[in-house]
């Protein structure tokens, strides 16, 4: 290789001593070329789909919605005002920001479990990583379908089960204080096995010679996990947090299933709040507006995954 | 690492030197002791998850196998019946929604293969300006997914006039920001070596990621595959909005439409017909289990 380099640098220089770009160079241009060809289709969809919109996003929060013949015009931040005044904006994001706190911990604690559970040779361990890992697979639409009928009062699962106790029914998803709880206990029933195979994958990357050693030293269990796992499993837990923060902005499905943000609102996400202002009352600026809010969220975690994935790359 | 070699080091000092070794015979025994009762606590544990679980799921296949009347009354010797799958297959216009999720997860694939090929490809061995920050910018799509940019996406679709259509649900997905990023890492860890000896024999750039690259990053494409696969297959808020017609909606959506109209409180109807939109995917998680689960590790951690 090298020598054919030298070879044609030194052909080139003899024909045509003047030329800024001798065939070397030239050979990087092309390949240049060929390179941001061989982007260029998928880079025209990406921005078509995903920076256009979200610049577009931000633009439209600027305007007014059009109606009929009325153009959109030039509000600056008066979308922005009204939005501070929606009480059902803050509620929505409150609601999100609960949902995210009453899901990621306990899916991620699950998630931890169950992986530290089927990575060992506990009998009938086919049978766990299937049940464990089966509410992953079916589509959000399916589950909630489910679980709506558990809910269900009088007729439901959970109201036939609590009946036998002789316990009053209580309409899960028909009152205010136990509608997104009931939505939060179906998310982590999908979610958990999801981040389990993350800490499967983890876990059977540590060297049995660790856990060996620790026993060998007389440490509990509880001692090995906590010093030597925990912080083995640091990075996963990082990614999987990532992860199921950013799933908590962008999944609705049980909500548009099972409550439609009601009673009063009361489960209404940000997401779905978006989807009714832009599609059931069709004010796309104002649907905008609330867009950027969920950007600015998901951006904060763009932030935090980039980081992540930055220490990632630099191992490979 | 560094913590656990410390914990070594303190155990070794306060360890066996200070027992004699009829009492460390004794702790090594109660060690064992405990260690099967852990055991012991372990497995039921994990099997109370397990079956917890599971329950949903076999508590939807047994209300859509039997009569409605048995829907919450549990009976081992209750009929069994396909009448309830036969019901909902009829009520709606189900093997349409099949057919439309079928082409549409076809589609998008293909579309997200060759173009996450093109565009990895070039990520990994083509060097030029500007490449780390279009890099970069094709990551953004990672946290800015589609799935959040309804308002405008669906400004774009009327604009190009294709509003209502399998192709404009599967559009936006195309170029794939996850599996450019999986197929560059893939190809980065194909030893140079190869792609050289490809060319001393004459290969040009294309044959050499169609002979070379390609092939040895199967196992990455059957993992991207699948995850994406499952995705699209359950993706639910995009067709919903951009669709509005029996020959256009996926099967999501149809069963949305299914069981929030005019069903009353048929469950076992429902529960047939969620069970049914859920078949295929389940029959071949429970029938491929092991890809699976490799797939969505080697798509996850990569």
């Amino acid at each position: 290789m090298a020598r054919n380099m030298k070879m044609s640098d030194k052909d080139a220089g003899a024909a045509m001593p003047r030329a800024p770009a001798s065939p070397a160079s030239a050979a990087r241009a092309m390949k240049a070329v060929y390179g941001w060809l061989l982007l260029l289709p998928a880079l025209l969809l990406l921005a078509a789909f995903t920076h256009y919109p979200a610049i577009a996003t931000l633009w439209h929060s600027f305007f007014s919605t059009p109606k009929g013949r009325r153009p959109a015009v030039f509000v600056g931040l008066d979308n922005y005002q009204t939005m501070r005044d929606d009480p059902v904006f803050w509620r929505a994001l409150w609601n999100n920001l609960w949902f995210a706190l009453g899901t990621i911990p306990t899916s991620v604690a699950l998630a931890l479990v169950m992986a530290l559970w089927v990575n060992r040779n506990l009998p009938g361990r086919g049978f766990l990583r299937l049940s464990y890992f089966t509410p992953t697979v079916l589509p959000m639409v399916a589950v909630a379908n489910i679980w709506l009928f558990f809910y269900t009062p009088q007729y439901g699962l959970i109201a036939q089960v609590l009946g036998i106790f002789g316990l009053p029914g209580v309409n899960w998803l028909g009152s205010r204080e136990t509608a997104l709880p009931a939505l939060m206990l179906v998310s982590v029933w999908k979610e958990a096995g999801f981040f389990m195979i993350f800490y499967l994958a983890a876990l059977q990357g540590v060297s049995p010679s660790l856990r060996e050693a620790a026993m060998l030293e007389g440490a509990s269990r509880w001692q090995y996990f906590r010093r030597v796992l925990w912080p083995l499993l640091m990075p996963t837990t990082l990614f999987v947090l990532i992860n199921a923060l950013i799933n908590a902005f962008r999944l609705i499905d049980h909500v548009v299933v099972m409550t439609r943000g009601g009673p009063d609102n009361a489960s209404t996400l940000l997401l779905f709040y978006i989807f009714q202002v832009g599609f059931s009352f069709w004010d796309t600026a104002y649907a905008a507006t609330l867009t950027v809010v969920l950007l600015a969220v998901l951006g904060l975690a763009a932030l935090l995954k980039f980081r992540w994935l930055d220490k990632r790359t630099h191992y490979q | 690492m560094k913590r656990a070699s410390a914990h070594r080091s303190e155990q070794a000092s306060a360890g066996p030197e200070h027992q004699g070794p009829a009492e460390s015979r004794a702790m090594a025994r109660t060690g064992m002791a405990q260690a099967r009762t852990g055991a012991m606590l372990d497995t039921i544990g994990a099997w109370l998850l397990g079956i917890l679980w599971i329950l949903p799921l076999l508590y939807a296949v047994w209300a859509a196998i039997h009569p409605p009347a048995y829907a919450t009354r549990f009976d081992l010797f209750a009929p069994l019946t396909l009448e309830n799958f036969a019901r909902a297959w009829d009520a709606a216009p189900f093997p349409r929604y099949f057919l439309n999720t079928f082409f549409l997860v076809t589609m998008v694939l293909a579309a997200q293969l060759v173009l996450s090929t093109m565009a990895g490809y070039a990520f990994a061995r083509y060097e030029f300006r500007g490449r780390d920050f279009v890099f970069m910018l094709v990551l953004l799509q990672l946290m800015v997914m589609p799935d959040v940019l309804i308002v405008e996406n669906y400004r774009t679709m009327s604009w190009l006039g294709v509003r209502d259509t399998v192709f404009a649900i599967g559009l936006p997905y195309f170029a794939s920001a996850f599996g450019i990023f999986l197929l560059r890492q893939t190809f980065k860890t194909i030893p140079r070596e190869l792609e050289e000896a490809a060319r001393v024999e004459g290969a040009n750039g294309w044959q050499i990621l169609m002979k070379v690259y390609v092939p040895l990053a199967r196992p990455t494409y059957i993992a991207y595959g699948l995850v994406s696969v499952s995705y699209h297959w359950n993706n639910f808020l995009w067709p919903l909005i951009i669709t509005n017609s029996v020959n256009t909606r996926p099967l999501t959506v149809g069963l949305q439409v299914f069981s929030s109209s005019d069903q009353g409180i048929d469950w076992s109807v429902i529960t047939a017909a969620t069970l049914l939109s859920a078949a295929p995917l389940l029959i071949a998680f429970l029938l491929f289990q092991r890809q699976f689960v490799q797939s969505f590790l080697r798509a996850g951690i990569r």
